[in-house]
């Protein structure tokens, strides 16, 4: 196990350090001056500019300023904002929070029901259900999710006030203790909805699947001849030898979640971090957006990395067969 | 090819949204030619419901929103088409010289392919976009950048299958050259997934271009479905339709590439066909 855990390490660093140039080239690829793009158009005091001139070391060589902006990220230094005069990595962590609040429910809901439908797709194959499973499975990969969450606005918040339409709480009273909470949750449904159903649709095309093949494996026969029922058979024996490639779907497609996140977050008013993406652009703050691009991409290099170890955890196979890709 | 192209028939699904696909191919180019039909043309009947005068409602300027839908027809068609087309063709070289000369080059392909696969490329694009300006040219640019590793991957796969094929060794013992085995014997023999994953890329551009617009990251003076989306966002309590309408024309056509790129996929390779 230990040994896996460093491969998958030494698979890690040569990523996150390709991460790191690209955004340090995204500063300097881009038509203009890059101080424009470490400062951003937001009015900001006079000499600060200058400041990060010389903190960035914009009049060397540029390896040098290459070498100095990993020292700066190092140091934990994203730069400033000066829309929220905040530096920027404390604004993103803490923005971050209400995001995983918004994706880590809807996730775990989406692999539920993923499986759920994909166990009870797969033993009726070519059925008019297991049809159903693969048709909401295209409409789940081709819906604009923003979209989407404005219809779920306009059904269920506007015309039937089943729901808040935006926002993270109500605004016109304030609620303590357990309402508090569920006011939030309350808040939380129809974004959630709208993140999760992507993943409903890409869960279910692989579970579907994966327990597909496992049926047809000779333990299934095995164990309906042991007189096993059938949903025994099932959940004991078909579904942990399909949960690898689900497992593996549910993280490699964290990064795809996030976006998804941030891009509905915007529609519902959330004030997490894709709220700040979009009044970041709006602010021409590029700070900021070079570093939520930051963070979430070692966000999705630290969830790649969770998905392996559970996957070994989950297949002894795995374990002595060495990692997948390196 | 022919033997494809009956199976495609047989493909009544495909079929249809490949006719689909060839009317919004007609619409984007006949768009400008008709007369009086103006995206941009400001009117007294604000923010009107459907009517018959007005099928799909106008918005908050007047402007009729099924015009503007006609109209968003050409950007989404031609970022989807320049998109998919860059990214193919880049994909298909640089991975088909990786897989049919391995070594350090095929090493450094699968290396970059892996980072693209784990960065979120949204917000790639949307960073990119927002630093160097909006405009159409740079969203195909940075939608291909994004792309190619997706196609490059498959290539390598495939050239690397269909170069162990006796045909290639027939070839060779005639005295053909082997930059010339691999650009004439090899690339068509291994180009059937990739036309298929082109069309998937097709969709998913379209699908980035409305994401980006819908953040406002597009050109102001055009029109777009993700920018009416983006406008939409704003009325969405007093009018439905600016959103209904041009999301769905964005969710058909995103469905009808990805049913395409599944249609062609089984009919090129019967092995995988149902």
């Amino acid at each position: 196990m230990r040994r896996f855990l460093l491969a998958r390490l030494g698979w890690a660093i040569p990523v996150v350090l390709a991460i790191l140039v690209i955004n340090f080239l995204i500063v300097h690829v881009v038509p203009g001056d890059p101080i424009q793009a470490l400062v951003g158009d937001f009015p900001t005091p006079p000499g600060y500019a200058d400041q990060i001139r010389h903190e960035f070391g914009l009049d060397q060589p540029i390896l040098n300023q290459l070498g100095l902006y990993l020292v700066n990220l190092a140091k934990g230094n994203l730069g400033f904002s000066f829309a929220n005069r905040q530096p920027v990595l404390g604004l993103i962590l803490q923005r971050s929070e209400l995001t995983l609040l918004l994706m880590l429910p809807g996730l775990v809901a989406a692999a539920m029901l993923g499986i759920v439908l994909a166990l009870a797709a797969a033993p009726r194959a070519g059925s008019l259900y297991d049809t159903g499973i693969t048709a909401l499975s295209l409409v789940g990969f081709s819906v604009p999710i923003f979209w989407l969450g404005q219809l779920l606005i306009i059904v269920f918040a506007i015309r039937l006030h089943w729901l808040p339409a935006q926002g993270f709480v109500s605004l016109r009273e304030t609620f303590t203790g357990w309402r508090a909470l569920t006011d939030i949750a309350w808040h939380l449904v129809l974004p959630m909805f709208s993140v999760t159903i992507y993943y409903v649709a890409i869960i279910a095309r692989v579970a579907r699947a994966s327990v597909a093949e496992a049926l047809a494996r000779d333990f299934v026969l095995t164990a309906k001849a042991k007189g096993l029922s059938r949903r025994t058979v099932l959940w004991r024996h078909v579904l942990p030898n399909a949960l690898i490639p689900i497992v593996t779907v549910i993280g490699y497609n964290f990064g795809y979640s996030l976006t998804g996140a941030i891009l509905v977050e915007t529609v519902f008013a959330w004030p997490g971090l894709g709220n700040l993406f979009i009044t970041s652009i709006g602010n021409r703050d590029y700070p900021v957006l070079q570093g939520i691009f930051l963070f979430t991409a070692i966000i999705v290099v630290i969830a790649n990395i969770g998905t392996d170890m559970l996957y070994a955890a989950l297949d002894p196979r795995v374990r002595s067969a060495g990692p997948r890709n390196a | 090819m022919l033997r494809a192209w009956r199976r495609f028939r047989g493909h009544k699904i495909g079929l249809a949204a490949a006719l689909y696909v060839a009317a919004l191919v007609a619409i984007a180019i006949l768009a400008p030619l008709l007369p009086g039909l103006d995206p941009h043309r400001i009117t007294n009947n604000v923010m009107q419901a459907p009517s018959w005068l007005h099928l799909l409602g106008t918005d908050e300027l007047g402007r009729d929103v099924l015009t503007g839908i006609v109209f968003g027809v050409r950007v989404s068609m031609t970022v989807g088409f320049a998109a998919a087309l860059a990214a193919t063709l880049i994909g298909t070289a640089i991975g088909a010289v990786a897989g049919y000369y391995e070594g350090v080059l095929d090493m450094l392909v699968m290396r970059i392919s892996e980072i693209f696969q784990v960065i979120p490329s949204f917000i790639l694009a949307a960073v990119i976009v927002a630093l160097s300006g909006p405009g159409l040219s740079r969203v195909v640019m940075v939608i291909a950048l994004l792309a190619w590793p997706q196609i490059a991957r498959l290539m390598r796969g495939e050239v690397m299958r269909v170069k162990q094929l006796e045909f290639v060794d027939a070839v060779r013992c005639l005295g053909v050259r082997e930059s010339a085995i691999l650009t004439a014997e090899i690339i068509p023999n291994a180009l059937a997934p990739v036309l298929a994953a082109g069309t998937l890329i097709i969709a998913q551009a379209i699908l980035l271009e409305a994401a980006l617009s819908f953040l406002g990251l597009s050109d102001a003076d055009l029109v777009s479905w993700g920018r009416m989306l983006n406008s939409g966002q704003r009325f969405l309590f007093n009018a439905w339709w600016l959103s209904v309408f041009p999301g769905t024309a964005i969710f058909v056509t995103v469905l009808a590439f990805n049913l395409l790129g599944d249609a062609i996929g089984s009919a090129l390779n019967p092995r995988l066909a149902k």
